[in-house]
């Protein structure tokens, strides 16, 4: 029920405002953006739940998240691996 | 809210399972109890055969065994393989069955006619047999256009063409309007086993590789958005196909092949569900190693359902001596239908009867026998 | 998947995971519950629970709008099914949710129509395309949902669709968490807060529980490494002494939320005085139902429904297990005479549900999982 995708808006429909086509992984299919502010363009990704965009998706942040995500990761991975491997008795 | 009610046959239900238990202490106390549970005899509670009873998982599995096999009891029918080896004439047979009911009737990459030729074919090669000739019995509903049933006929003589067997007899009734959907298809086929290895789960050792021939999940998918119900759209097509020259190819190359399986309702994780319980072993799956389209994965992401689980009409599980893996998909792969196998798990003896998956993101959880339906009608 | 793929990196998650087991301190316990029945499936499905360290406990919360549907308001549904003209549509997850006298899918082998729905827009179509049936959408769900249900409602009033109707049963997450906070039997840390709900209710709502309550909570993606990473964030507040709303969702959820969905709730829907929760009994302003203006969508008020309360069977545990008092393993019935296939309670049906989610996914011994997380 919480169910929510990320999907990208592929096409707005042109006799209805308020629907969009969106885009996930290849499969398409219609939806709302009734409840998004401000124009909604080809482009745009956005959070899909059971029919409707609830949200956009926020590219800057995404790629923020990835790289605080990525800094507590692989580089940490690395420095323990060294620390590991380090000996010096 | 004026009155109360209790639900009687929670109540009942509680009672049966031999009332509730005493507190637990430790998980594994538990877990213990609920194998003993799921080794009971089956049983059907429902009153009416419900869209679960047909999914080909948990419902399916129960139904078969309380009613069928406790009326039909013997020896060649229990094993509840893909179908029946018989001993004829000095020589052996197999011999398999199935209906369709899927809805569209056609749909991209196929139709009804190809999946009730190839679902017999597949049912037999997965036998180790040679398919040779098929039966097909045909329910019309009145007003079921002719045009349809030459189009379905005519996919059936093509797809029987494309796997070297012939429908050599058949039967047609027709019902009132309203009394079935369009056109519903039997099939029945037999092969000839011309090879000594019995292909069979007890056959099944620790350290196995479990194989799949190719993606999964395409069926399903591509019948689902094909209804239109879901307003999906997406490339996609039926993976519906003759299996017995892959395996023929398998069979050739690889003594070690333990058992094969077609992965139709229920998709691999019922399969592989079956296997384990069957040989009374563990298999571990390895996420990452599953291949799945990407379209496939982004269509069961946005429903919520898990591609393990759904069907497929031309791809087929293999479990092989885990040596001879390699030469496996070599032979696989040297195949147009086999051309994306993959080796995605291993057998072992630790939590048997118990399908585990590594997950990709490096855990660890259950693949279970699927509950309720999520697709109906599918093939 | 884009968006999708980047946070399920199993290399990141063992080093996010070494990071957390850094920031605990030896010998202290931490319970942390995650309110959303997406959150319990997610930590299942991918085996979040392997990378954490052993004394770093999660406990499910209620935040699952399937489970939480009490039989009477089931067999109410049914009811309306029954009716000869009926056509009842529903999200899959109801489909095997158990009433009084049986399911959804129970009814629908006996002969009433209903279809499962992927969106309510879906219901729309089958109501347009049928004029001469009556076509009810059965509505489920927190406030993510709800704002889908008011647009449709809404469109339904535009296109003066009279057969069409919604049969109200969302429930606010504020509550459900409010019921937890209350409850005397446990110990929480903090919360692994909801993440859909939150873009449209945004984080404000979650003060009082830091504020008030003194618990972290942080607004959580359904990712496996948003919900690593949020326990990373929890355990941070926690050893700096802190308790405060944080977002981790940041590329979906927005703090201030989303303004036309609350709009779109508000204009349709008001505040039920009461409504019963399964397991977690009757809480007041904790579920909505549709404004006086909306009646000829209410179904409700068009159809007659018995209103009977079903009492929970004797030996359900499904509150506490709600409430995250008791682990799923831990329930009398569980796997017994309550499997998946045979639900005696919600816990067991909704694939969000902490049982159905532990005997699908979790139901298996430990010990080979923690070779996984060393190696």
């Amino acid at each position: 029920m919480c169910l929510g995708i990320p999907g990208e808006i592929v096409e707005l429909l042109p006799d209805r405002a308020d629907l969009a086509t969106v885009e996930v992984a290849g499969v398409r299919r219609a939806i709302s953006v009734g409840l998004l502010d401000g124009p909604v363009r080809p482009g745009d990704w956005v959070l899909v739940h059971v029919g409707f965009a609830m949200s956009r998706i926020d590219e800057s942040e995404a790629a923020a998240t990835l790289a605080l995500l990525n800094g507590l990761g692989p580089a940490y991975a690395d420095e323990l691996q060294a620390l590991a491997e380090s000996d010096i008795t | 809210m004026t009155t109360e009610r209790t639900a009687g046959w929670a109540e009942r239900a509680v009672r049966e399972a031999g009332g509730p238990a005493g507190t637990a202490t430790r998980e594994e106390e538990v877990l213990l109890r609920i194998e003993r549970a799921r080794g009971r005899r089956a049983r059907v509670r429902e009153e009416r055969i419900t869209l679960a009873h047909g999914a080909g998982g948990s419902a399916s599995h129960t139904l078969v065994e309380a009613v069928f096999v406790d009326a039909f009891r013997n020896p060649i029918l229990e094993p509840l393989g893909d179908g029946a080896v018989l001993e004829v004439g000095g020589g052996r047979l197999a011999f398999s069955t199935d209906s369709f009911v899927v809805f569209p009737l056609f749909f991209p990459g196929g139709d009804i006619g190809d999946l009730a030729v190839n679902g017999t074919v597949n049912d037999l090669a997965v036998c180790g047999a040679r398919p040779l000739y098929l039966s097909a019995g045909f329910i019309l509903e009145e007003g079921f256009p002719v045009a349809d049933l030459r189009r379905i006929a005519g996919s059936m003589a093509a797809a029987a063409a494309r796997a070297g067997v012939h429908v050599v007899t058949g039967d047609t009734k027709v019902v009132e309007r309203g009394k079935a959907d369009g056109c519903y298809v039997t099939t029945a086929g037999v092969g000839v086993l011309e090879r000594e290895t019995e292909l069979t789960p007890s056959a099944i050792r620790p350290g196995d590789a479990v194989i799949v021939s190719g993606p999964i999940g395409e069926h399903g998918v591509t019948i689902m958005i094909s209804r239109g119900e879901l307003d999906i759209e997406a490339d996609l097509a039926s993976d519906t196909a003759p299996l017995n020259g892959v395996v023929a190819a398998l069979l050739d190359a690889v003594p070690g092949v333990r058992v094969l399986r077609d992965a139709t309702r229920g998709g691999v994780a019922t399969v592989l569900n079956e296997l384990a319980r069957a040989a009374r072993l563990g298999i571990v799956l390895e996420e990452s190693a599953v291949p799945v389209r990407s379209v496939v994965n982004g269509a069961c992401e946005l429903l919520g359902i898990d591609p393990l689980y759904v069907a497929c009409e031309g791809r087929f599980v293999a479990v092989v001596d885990g040596e001879q893996a390699g030469r496996a998909l070599e032979a696989l792969r040297g195949h147009p239908l086999g051309a994306e196998a993959a080796v995605v798990g291993r057998v072992r003896a630790e939590a048997p009867g118990l399908v585990l998956l590594d997950t990709a993101f490096g855990g660890t959880r259950i693949v279970d026998m699927l509950v309720g339906d999520p697709l109906p009608r599918i093939c | 998947m884009r968006f999708v793929d980047e946070y399920r990196d199993a290399r990141t998650a063992r080093a996010l995971a070494a990071r957390i087991a850094e920031l605990c301190e030896p010998g202290r316990r931490y319970t942390f519950m995650e309110v959303c029945g997406g959150h319990t499936h997610t930590i299942y499905k991918h085996g979040v629970e392997d990378h954490l360290p052993p004394n770093v406990n999660l406990v499910h919360g209620p935040g699952c709008p399937v489970c939480v549907i009490p039989m009477g308001r089931v067999d109410d549904a049914i009811a309306i099914a029954r009716e000869p003209d009926v056509i009842m549509t529903s999200f899959g997850d109801m489909m095997r949710v158990p009433g009084g006298e049986g399911s959804f899918l129970d009814a629908k082998a006996a002969g009433a129509d209903i279809r499962m729905v992927y969106s309510p827009l879906d219901a729309l179509r089958i109501a347009r395309q049928n004029p001469g049936r009556r076509v009810v959408f059965m509505a489920i769900g927190f406030e993510t949902t709800a704002p889908s249900t008011a647009m449709t409602v809404l469109r339904a009033a535009a296109e003066g669709l009279a057969n069409f109707s919604v049969f109200c049963n969302h429930v606010m997450i504020i509550p459900a968490i409010k019921a937890i906070l209350d409850s005397p039997d446990l110990r929480l840390d903090g919360f692994i807060g909801p993440g859909h709900v939150s873009t449209v209710i945004g984080c404000r709502p979650y003060a009082f529980i830091a504020e008030e309550h003194g618990k972290p909570l942080v607004c959580c993606g359904f990712e496996p490494l948003d919900v690593l990473q949020s326990i990373h964030m929890l355990l941070r507040q926690l050893a700096e002494g802190r308790a405060e709303v944080e977002n981790q969702y940041t590329r979906v959820v927005p703090w201030e939320g989303n303004g036309r969905a609350l709009e779109a709730i508000g204009k349709v829907m008001e505040l039920r005085p009461y409504f019963e929760w399964r397991g977690l009994g009757f809480i007041s302003h904790s579920a909505l139902r549709l404004r006086d203006a909306y009646a000829a969508h209410d179904a409700e008020r068009i159809f007659q429904v018995p209103g009977v309360r079903v009492a929970d069977p004797k030996a359900c545990q499904c509150g506490e297990v709600l409430k995250g008092v008791l682990k799923p393993w831990e329930c009398k019935v569980f796997g017994t005479a309550c499997t998946p296939e045979t639900p005696i309670g919600t816990c067991m049906v909704s694939s969000e549900g902490a049982c159905a989610a532990y005997y699908n996914f979790g139901r298996f011994t430990r010990s080979r999982a923690k070779e996984a997380t060393t190696a």
